[in-house]
């Protein structure tokens, strides 16, 4: 295992392009620090975002890798040529030529997509964790420590996400096409949904299914986190709009997301196997 | 002997075409094979099957004594296939190491193979900085890091200008003469008489003579004759009992023999007669000639 990734380490790291784009996500993923520096101090309205509420535990939690997740496309320019660019250069037959079955490619492609997210979330506890520790008003460890299966939700979803991508290279097995294959069935999928709404059954019902698409169950599993804030309620309050929503992460939701992993990772290895080279 | 390499039955299809029929031959230890076809008779997809990147249609195959599986066994084979295909980004260096890594071998090699080739000055250049003939010099350098059991190489001079290939048959002769087992396909008949043993012809996808390459025909060389009277030896070599057909062309007689007989025994036996050569020689028949007069007789 070991050995499949440093295969992979070594085609990744000495690609300068993907060396860059590896970087900066995770310089992206720190910056998000940054937000707590967001001050408005315009006379008599002093505004500072991390006094609002945005980084109390166990909040942060989620506020934090929803806004996060969004960082992973610099991560999918990155699978999606790592897997394009193995056919491109042709280089996958010298791999399977020098003596790499096509389970063990695949492995290196999948251990290394597993990496990633495991490195990212990693790297979100922390800074979230740190950041918390500096700006939240509650610092009682059961507080601290609640509401962590955001962070199992953000890493299923990087992992599902990057399977699709990895999935993407190998069929359209160029990267860019592969990326507008991407862009394209994010809008397929809304597509689908409003003629289902429209033209087939009821608008719930059809919210329903679109909980079972690939890219929407992956998104569903970290819902939006701005109408939690407590100011946002508020407001909301006021106008007369309940936004009290239900902003947990259910068993199903999860298993959705790893059916699709799933069927994603043996579809490539069935097109790997099946292919003439 | 001990085997290398045995291919049973083996027949691909894509779609209508059948680009491998039926195909079956053994590769043994120690000598060098080359499978003769012009183009589109199935040498790279032969080639492409037994290297694990193209699937079969039916029969097989198995490496060494068949126990390992064809990934394993490939990490003892070094292979290269039509162009060199390594990673444009990376340095000649960064590229052996990776496929060090896949071989399971360690990078101690590289130094050495790198000098063989002759690349050790440009070591450190980008793979896509190289010429075509570097490229193909690196890729037998990279097929070379675990001391292969059997090296593969499919037209391994093709596009190459004249000083390429001169170079690559060098290497060829290099690794040949150190006792490695080769399989070389080509359509370059002068290549493959030049280094190899053994040969297997392919035509269409099917397999039209295996074996030695002195056995390829039934034959026992030819002489070429020149003396002051033509006329008399010409007589005297038709009444022979050992020689066939009989030509004259451009004052020189080529005569075809039909059993062994060496040229010492001949010339003596014409100074006998009373006739003095000037000429000759004793030749077989070259590849081209064979290969082109197997492949009319099917």
């Amino acid at each position: 295992m070991v050995r499949l990734l440093q295969i992979e380490f070594i085609k990744l790291w000495n690609n300068r392009a993907s060396k860059v784009l590896i970087i900066s996500y995770f310089v992206l993923l720190t910056s998000i620090a940054l937000i707590a520096a967001i001050k408005f101090d315009i006379g008599p309205v002093q505004f500072h975002l991390a006094d609002q509420g945005i980084f109390n535990f166990p909040y942060i939690w989620h506020f934090n890798t929803f806004v996060t997740a969004i960082f992973k496309l610099f991560l999918a320019i990155v699978i999606v040529s790592m897997m394009a660019n193995e056919y491109s250069n042709k280089t996958i037959k010298q791999n399977l030529i020098d003596g790499l079955s096509k389970k063990e490619f695949l492995l290196s492609k999948v251990l290394t997509v597993v990496s990633f997210a495991l490195i990212s979330t990693v790297f979100v506890f922390a800074v979230s964790l740190i950041l918390g520790l500096i700006y939240s008003d509650y610092n009682e460890l059961s507080i601290i420590f609640s509401d962590l299966e955001f962070l199992l939700a953000f890493f299923v979803k990087l992992v599902g996400f990057f399977s699709f991508c990895l999935f993407l290279g190998i069929l359209v097995k160029r990267s860019a096409f592969a990326l507008g294959f991407l862009i394209l069935w994010t809008i397929l999928e809304q597509v689908i949904f409003g003629l289902l709404g429209w033209k087939v059954m009821s608008w719930p019902a059809a919210k329903k299914v679109k909980d079972f698409f690939p890219l929407e169950s992956m998104m569903n599993l970290i819902k939006e986190p701005g109408t939690r804030l407590s100011a946002v309620q508020n407001i909301g309050d006021q106008i007369g709009e309940n936004l009290r929503f239900d902003y947990h992460t259910y068993w199903y939701e999860f298993l959705i997301v790893l059916f699709w992993t799933a069927v994603f990772i043996y579809l490539s290895y069935l097109l790997l196997k099946k292919r003439d080279l | 002997m001990e085997t290398i390499l045995t291919v049973n039955h083996l027949t691909k299809k894509f779609g209508l075409l059948t680009a491998v029929s039926d195909l079956s031959f053994t590769i043994e230890k120690g000598n060098v094979y080359g499978i003769l076809g012009p183009n589109g008779s199935g040498k790279s997809t032969t080639l492409g099957i037994i290297l694990n990147v193209v699937n079969r249609t039916s029969g097989d195959f198995s490496w060494f004594d068949g126990s390992t599986s064809t990934h394993e066994a490939l990490k003892k084979v070094g292979a290269i296939i039509e162009r060199p295909n390594f990673y444009p980004y990376m340095t000649a260096i960064q590229n052996l190491k990776l496929v060090c890594k896949i071989k399971e071998v360690p990078s101690a090699k590289i130094e050495e193979k790198l000098k063989l080739v002759g690349l050790w000055d440009r070591k450190d250049s980008k793979f896509k900085t190289y010429s075509l003939g570097m490229k193909q010099r690196l890729a037998i350098a990279s097929a070379l890091l675990n001391d292969p059991e059997i090296l593969i190489l499919d037209e391994p001079t093709n596009g190459l200008d004249p000083q390429g290939i001169h170079q690559i048959r060098e290497i060829i002769k290099t690794i040949a003469g150190q006792g490695t087992t080769i399989l070389l396909a080509s359509h370059l008949l002068d290549e493959v008489e030049k280094v190899c043993s053994h040969v297997v012809i392919l035509r269409k996808g099917e397999k039209l003579y295996s074996g030695p390459v002195d056995g390829m025909m039934a034959s026992h060389g030819f002489f070429e004759l020149r003396s002051a009277d033509m006329e008399k030896m010409k007589e005297l070599l038709e009444t022979h009992a050992s020689f066939g057909k009989i030509n004259s062309f451009n004052g020189t007689l080529t005569a075809y023999l039909k059993e062994e007989m060496d040229a010492e025994s001949l010339n003596k036996m014409l100074y006998d007669k009373g006739i003095i050569l000037s000429h000759l020689v004793k030749r077989k028949e070259s590849l081209e000639e064979q290969f082109l007069s197997l492949t009319k007789n099917n």
